[in-house]
């Protein structure tokens, strides 16, 4: 997968755009994502908390990040192991 | 990742709130990213390698630059403020281009190149008519996103180049997508070719912070504009804040108490006038944001608390700050080094370098990043013991006087601090003894004496060194500066040395 690649969830409406990814399999709500993917799905438990808009999902090895850009109910994993939003310290807007 | 999917964003997540203002003109988010994908067709259709924009400030610089990331075409804004033989030859080295704008000057100057080109109000409504209804497979953004010219003292101007990466990690790093509440506004005066110009309009949109364009500065409309669009946030470079303070002084009125964050950088801000804005807008957030065309604008920020606590301090280290640029972003590596790439430590000044993600570092020509993916800025500087960076102007700025550097900023600081000086330029004069000497360029304040030049070099011998005593001292009306208030330092040089 390279960067800047579109995937869409196939348990929900979360759509995501990679910015980083070395290895291993992208999924939202407990199912693989891909470009095609239609969203009719259910999220499985443990994996419906829901995707926010605008916010960036990275795992603790930072092996891989994406950027939410269209929301649902279902979680980000790679390779069942959830993603953690990656927290940004808040900087004044300077342009 | 493109960085036109900052726009799609915005779009999709509110499509009917107001994006942009311009000439009292609103555009919504919806129109604007639809304009865009319009604009994605035309310059496809017209086999162009690059999009110029050779205009002031309007919705067409967005357009545009969305446009050309969509078609995977650098944007390439022009400094419509250049000679004609100096436009002609960039014209000639962007050609086939797309070109917004001046379409005169273009003909007159680069006819034969093979241009495309349209007038601003033809531009924007052939973009909104060229919508396709079928989904356009969009560029993925791997590539160049800007293109811009360095103004080219000292040679033809370098072509500095940022790929959509280098923007997109400047924005996701420091903008919160969606931030801004919607009575949130932002006043952006300059000029569209300059890195500031093009981050601002970036960051507002993925802030969802309405951008108000305010093309041409003159203090007096920037003052009406704030009261007409409830401006809360701005951003300025210091010879514009100083005509603002003077126009406020000259009793212009207008109702400014929407303003709450006021951002400055692209020049040196003279400690007076910071301190005096700081007591004339109390509520007002200040940031000096330091950054360069190479790095996608902002490397480093000094913030609203630390301007208020440097201006009410007693402490002269805390209150030095003010003229500082701040602590580095944290997503950035800055050091300091020496001429022999030797890290140094806190108090030493040598060249900046930075290092990350934003940081791109190339020109058309070449890159200037070292093997380990360093940039060196060309700007000199040293970090105090808590992290604070302090500019002491270009590299090649430095005055070496039989071997030992001497940086101009510690003389014209202690210059502007006497009270007849309103402003002052240290610069490198030939010395058969020494090789560089110091030359000075005075500027008095109104109302004041001219101080005698012995005054002047016993004031530098007595507080800094014998070596940094100027050997020239010339009193002129007033010194050369750049739209952007960057000091013309060539200039006076030849002026000194004739």
């Amino acid at each position: 997968m390279k960067p800047g690649s579109r995937l869409k969830s196939a348990a929900c409406s979360s759509e995501a755009v990679l910015i980083k990814h070395s290895a291993g399999t992208i999924e939202c709500g407990g199912a693989p994502m891909s470009a095609d993917a239609s969203g009719d799905g259910t999220p499985a438990p443990g994996f419906d908390g829901g995707t926010v808009m605008g916010k960036r999902y990275v795992d603790e090895a930072g092996t891989i990040e994406l950027l939410c850009v269209k929301p649902g109910k279902g979680s980000f994993a790679l390779d069942g192991v959830a993603l953690v939003l990656k927290e940004a310290k808040p900087l004044p807007a300077s342009d | 990742m493109n960085i036109a999917l900052l726009l799609e964003m915005a779009a999709q997540a509110d499509p009917e709130r107001v994006g942009l203002v311009c000439d009292g003109k609103r555009w919504t988010y919806g129109e604007l990213d639809q304009a865009a994908r319009g604009a994605c067709e035309l310059i496809r259709a017209s086999g162009a390698s690059h999009v110029a924009l050779l205009d002031e400030s309007s919705e067409a610089a967005v357009i545009a630059l969305f446009g050309a990331a969509l078609a995977g075409v650098p944007y390439c804004p022009l400094n419509y403020r250049l000679a004609d033989a100096d436009l002609g030859a960039l014209l000639g080295r962007i050609a086939p281009a797309l070109v917004v704008g001046d379409v005169e000057r273009v003909r007159r100057l680069a006819g034969g190149d093979g241009h495309t080109t349209y007038v601003r109000s033809e531009f924007t409504l052939a973009a909104l008519e060229a919508v396709s209804g079928e989904f356009a497979e969009h560029d993925s953004g791997e590539g160049i996103a800007i293109q811009l010219f360095t103004s080219g003292t000292t040679a033809a101007p370098k072509a500095a180049i940022l790929a959509h990466s280098n923007l997109v990690s400047y924005i996701l790093g420091t903008v919160e997508f969606a931030s801004a509440e919607e009575s949130e506004a932002t006043l952006v005066s300059v000029p569209p070719y300059h890195i500031a110009g093009i981050a601002a309009l970036a960051s507002s949109i993925y802030a969802q912070r309405r951008i108000v364009l305010l093309p041409g500065f003159a203090p007096e409309d920037w003052l009406k504009l704030v009261d007409a669009e409830k401006v809360s946030n701005a951003f300025v470079v210091p010879t514009m804040l100083g005509r603002i303070i003077h126009a406020l002084d000259k009793g212009i009125k207008a109702d400014i108490s929407s303003l709450r964050a006021i951002a400055y950088g692209g020049g040196k801000m003279p400690l007076e006038l910071i301190h005096r804005a700081l007591d004339l807008f109390p509520d007002s957030a200040f940031t000096n944001a330091y950054g360069l065309t190479e790095t996608s604008s902002t490397i480093a920020l000094l913030g609203p608390d630390e301007h208020r606590a440097a201006h009410r301090s007693s402490d002269p280290a805390v209150r030095a700050r003010l003229g500082s640029v701040g602590i580095p972003l944290p997503t950035i590596e800055l050091e300091i080094r020496d001429e022999d790439g030797r890290v140094l430590p806190a108090g030493q000044t040598g060249e900046i370098y930075v290092r990350g993600d934003q940081v791109s570092g190339q020109y058309r020509e070449r890159s200037a990043l070292d093997a380990d993916g360093w940039f060196p800025t060309r700007d000199a500087g040293y970090l105090d013991e808590d992290g604070y960076l302090f500019l002491s102007g270009r590299a090649d700025d430095v005055i070496v006087r039989g071997g030992e550097n001497i940086s101009p900023g510690e003389i014209e600081d202690l210059l502007l601090t006497h009270p007849a000086i309103a402003d002052c330029a240290a610069v490198a004069v030939p010395s058969v003894e020494w090789g560089e000497a110091v030359g000075i360029a005075v500027v008095v304040r109104g109302g004041f004496d001219k101080p005698a030049d012995d005054e002047l070099q016993d004031m530098v011998r007595s507080r800094l060194r014998s070596s940094r005593v100027p050997e020239c001292v010339r009193f002129v009306p007033s010194l050369p500066y750049n739209e952007m208030g960057k000091l013309l330092r060539r200039e006076v040089k030849a002026l000194l040395a004739s």
